[in-house]
């Protein structure tokens, strides 16, 4: 097997641990809750058993070492001679946390320490009761004696079926002859006869003579996989052959545990915080449901179909066949949409992906903070585009956390308040128009309006006699820099860097966040993101001879301007009255010097458009059909424009700009602002 | 076609003639050339960027060269063509087309041909030009594209 081979097989190791890691962590979550389900230990203890499986394929011998203890605890948890507790569990799910550093390591080809896993195994070894898991590798240095030998004389004699399974002992075997200097025969005598050779079966048996001090557990870590497909000897050479007692036992996958040592076991200590590990970014792959990839087939069968009906037609045309033609390009534009969504859907994930690493984040956070939660999810099905799913996972974890750390009482709190012990956070996702909505909602104790109001005015973000401002307004200044009304600065949260980072993080993806709070009954944040990131519902509007685009997400209405409800502030900046408010009024033509362009606005056309709060009606020409657009990047061979958050294609080959509203909108601001300077000097940068 | 001789050539330049100059870049960066198209104009951006067009999918911005040198503004014309080049700057390389006047043809570039360019004194700046080399009594002027491409305007750190 070539090394490209081994590594694409490592890869996709990688990858099934890692959903076998986060099995067994809903799992152990469950069981902390007190989930009595038999299957769901089991599916913990299968998660770990391949985990240990693959380690052994991939000679990770540390790997195997480690998830065979936590198999051993989690056997007899299984087999009912453990009770289920929470130490135990606690210990578990930290050595899920330790596994995954590992399988980083393994990943990134850094050297695994070997000691790091000690404490892990010693408390997980303490809690099965060490003395009796026998075969373990974590047995007493007594055994150290016997399992090291001059060498190893190792018979190994796999059943039939053994490649069937997917294993292949070209592998073990060169796993155990990489130990040391070994002599291998091939044992041939059970080929059958040419006519009754069955190609899938293994017929051969190996004897490997190794010359070398390798321990014990090292050769049956490389049978690992495999040890019940075949019959595995392992025999210590030594002077005297005769003298040798009956050798090494098999090994078992599941150590006899002791019921009567259980409770003597005293927890070992817990291990020393693990050292933060980079995950290092690599090729990033998504898996795709079947069904969207066969829904992609048949679309792209019909694509085909539609296309040599079309060349059918095209082949002896005459006016009589030109409806056929309309119809069959009617179909083209039908498929083509359809294969687009389909190809975009492919990108979609469910949401739940983000969603999973909450419950653990909440219980572990619950403990440390003493206060008692319960998490509600929903919406998990709710998809979402993946660069948008990568990008949202940092906010969320900060938002949770806030609310955990600031928005939810202390359980005496909450009695003294009339309120249940156990705080509730929810998490939702869902569809709306054309956004994803999540919200985080809390029942904790809500915004502190009067501290946050105190805060502002020291920062001079309002003035002290403003009493207009309504509650929502002074909400929001949480979302400035700097703003951190806790007062005491914890752990987890309240130095003050944070929900303007959450706020920044949300408008690069061009979403937005909102907090509405009650006091005494909570607080929610609402999360507005885009459904992708490539693909954008415009509305093709003219200035002059230049075409753009404006989001259709950010377009209120578009009205006839009416003369008399055009006001001008200071004889300069133009307002629109529109049912009691006050729109700013943007020339695009003069905001982007075109020459042309409706420069009267009585009876000119205004589209009304918001972004980030701020309304304000942009003059144009003329407006187009709307259209979906696949978004390009500016900056790839250019660079940023002010105003401008992208370009498209259409369907004529030209290109049109995308405008950026919430920038548009800064944009225009900062020009009325600096009216008095003149425009940029057009050719500032020339020769010269 | 007379300096076409491979074996003793450390490079190839394309020439292009630009207000009755001939101005060479290193031809390995022409990604291709192709007749001028009306660009979609960018707003607040100087006027020697004429726009951006797209090319097979990608947009691409295109630099008038006369423009850029403040030369006099002319009419395009059918030779009036776009050359289009990779820009590296940096680590990054990004696509750029030029207008100029028209292509004119393909030299053998050799070191030793390559003089500084002496100093024009303040009438224009230097620093886009990589050396003066002399072909058949005429004399071409190479440019350092990545320098020129990454000046003012379209340099990368633009994208504040």
């Amino acid at each position: 097997m070539s090394d490209s081979r081994i590594e694409q097989l490592k890869g996709i190791f990688f990858e099934e641990a890692e959903e076998g890691l986060e099995t067994m962590e809903q799992g152990l979550l469950e069981l902390d809750e007190g989930s009595k389900d038999p299957e769901l230990i089991n599916t913990i203890f299968r998660a770990a058993h391949s985990i240990k499986g693959g380690s052994g394929t991939f000679g990770f011998s540390e790997l195997i070492e480690f998830t065979h203890s936590m198999e051993s605890l989690l056997d007899a948890m299984r087999s009912g001679d453990k009770a289920i507790t929470t130490e135990a569990t606690s210990a578990l799910l930290e050595s899920v946390d330790h596994l995954r550093a590992l399988l980083t390591d393994a990943r990134n080809n850094d050297p695994i320490d070997s000691e790091s896993s000690r404490p892990y195994i010693d408390r997980l070894n303490a809690i099965l009761g060490a003395d009796d898991a026998a075969p373990s590798n974590a047995a007493a240095p007594a055994q150290d004696a016997s399992a090291r030998a001059a060498g190893w004389n190792i018979d190994f004699k796999p059943h039939p079926d053994l490649m069937q399974s997917g294993n292949d002992p070209y592998l073990i075997v060169r796993e155990i002859t990489g130990l040391g200097p070994a002599k291998t025969t091939v044992d041939v005598s059970n080929v059958p006869s040419w006519d009754v050779l069955d190609p899938e079966n293994l017929y051969l048996g190996w004897t490997i003579r190794l010359e070398a001090a390798a321990e014990e557990q090292q050769i049956h870590d490389a049978f690992a996989w495999v040890d019940d497909q075949a019959d595995i000897r392992v025999e210590p050479i030594e002077a005297k052959p005769v003298a040798a007692p009956e050798a090494a036992p098999a090994p078992e996958a599941a150590p006899e545990p002791s019921p009567k040592k259980a409770e003597a076991a005293a927890p070992a200590k817990p291990p020393a915080a693990p050292k933060p590990r980079s995950a290092k970014a690599g090729s990033s792959s998504i898996r795709v449901s079947i069904d969207k990839v066969d829904a992609l087939i048949n679309i792209v069968g019909e694509l085909v179909i539609t296309q040599s009906m079309l060349g059918q037609i095209e082949k002896d045309f005459d006016m009589s066949k030109l409806e056929k033609l309309r119809d069959g390009l009617s179909q083209l534009e039908r498929n083509t949409r359809e294969l687009q969504e389909s190809v975009m859907r492919i990108r979609m994930l469910p949401i739940s992906s983000v969603f999973s690493r909450f419950p653990r984040m909440v219980r572990d956070l619950s403990r440390q903070l003493e206060k008692k939660v319960h998490l509600e999810l929903s919406g998990e099905s709710t998809e979402l585009d993946k660069t948008v799913m990568e990008k949202i996972g940092d906010p969320l974890v900060h938002l949770v956390r806030n609310s955990l750390d600031h928005g939810l009482e202390a359980p005496a709190d909450r009695l003294e308040a009339g309120k249940p012990e156990t705080g509730r956070i929810e998490l939702n996702a869902f569809h709306q128009g054309g956004n994803i909505v999540i919200e985080i909602c809390d029942d904790g104790r809500g915004l502190p309006t009067d501290r946050i109001r105190e805060k502002a005015i020291s920062k001079g973000l309002m003035s002290a006699d403003d009493t207009s401002s309504s509650t929502e307004k002074i909400h929001d200044f949480i979302f400035h820099p700097g703003f951190s009304t806790a007062k005491e600065v914890s752990d987890l949260s309240g130095r003050g860097v944070g929900l303007d980072v959450v706020r920044k993080n949300i408008r690069a993806l061009g979403g937005s966040v909102e907090v509405q709070s009650s006091p005494g009954e909570g607080t929610k944040f609402t999360i507005r993101l885009p459904l992708t990131l490539a693909i954008l519902d415009g509305q093709l509007i003219n200035v002059g001879d230049e075409t753009y685009i404006v989001p259709l997400v950010s377009i209120i209405e578009s009205l006839q301007i009416d003369g008399k409800q055009v006001n001008a502030i200071a004889g300069k900046a133009e307002v629109y009255r529109l049912r009691e408010q006050y729109i700013p009024i943007v020339r695009l033509y003069d905001l982007f010097g075109i020459e042309g362009g409706e420069r009267k606005l009585d009876g000119g056309l205004l589209v009304v458009v918001e972004g980030d709060g701020q309304h304000a009606g942009l003059l144009v020409d003329d407006l187009q059909n709307q259209q979906q657009v696949v978004i390009k990047s500016l900056d790839t061979n250019y660079r940023r424009v002010d105003g401008v958050s992208g370009a498209t294609i259409l369907g004529d080959g030209t290109v049109a700009l995308i405008l950026d509203i919430p920038g548009l909108i800064k944009f225009a601001n900062d020009r009325s602002r600096r009216a008095e300077t003149p425009r940029l000097p057009q050719d500032k940068f020339a020769l010269n | 076609m007379d300096g076409l001789d491979v074996n003793a050539a450390e490079g190839q330049l394309l020439t292009f003639l630009l207000a009755g100059e001939e101005y060479g870049v290193d031809i390995l960066r022409v990604q291709e050339i192709r007749g001028w198209d009306s660009a979609t104009r960018v707003p607040n951006t100087p006027r020697y960027i004429k726009g951006i067009i797209n090319l097979r999918g990608t947009i691409v911005p295109i630099v008038d060269l006369r423009e850029r040198f403040n030369l006099d503004r002319v009419d395009y014309g059918p030779t009036t063509v776009v050359i289009v080049l990779k820009v590296v700057s940096g680590e990054t390389s990004r696509i750029m087309g030029i207008v100029v006047d028209a292509v004119s043809d393909v030299y053998n570039l050799s070191s030793e041909q390559l003089r500084p360019a002496p100093d024009f004194g303040g009438s224009i700046d230097t620093e886009f030009i990589e050396g003066l080399m002399t072909v058949e009594e005429q004399m071409i002027i190479v440019l350092d594209i990545d320098h020129l491409l990454n000046s003012g305007d379209l340099a990368v750190a633009a994208a504040a």
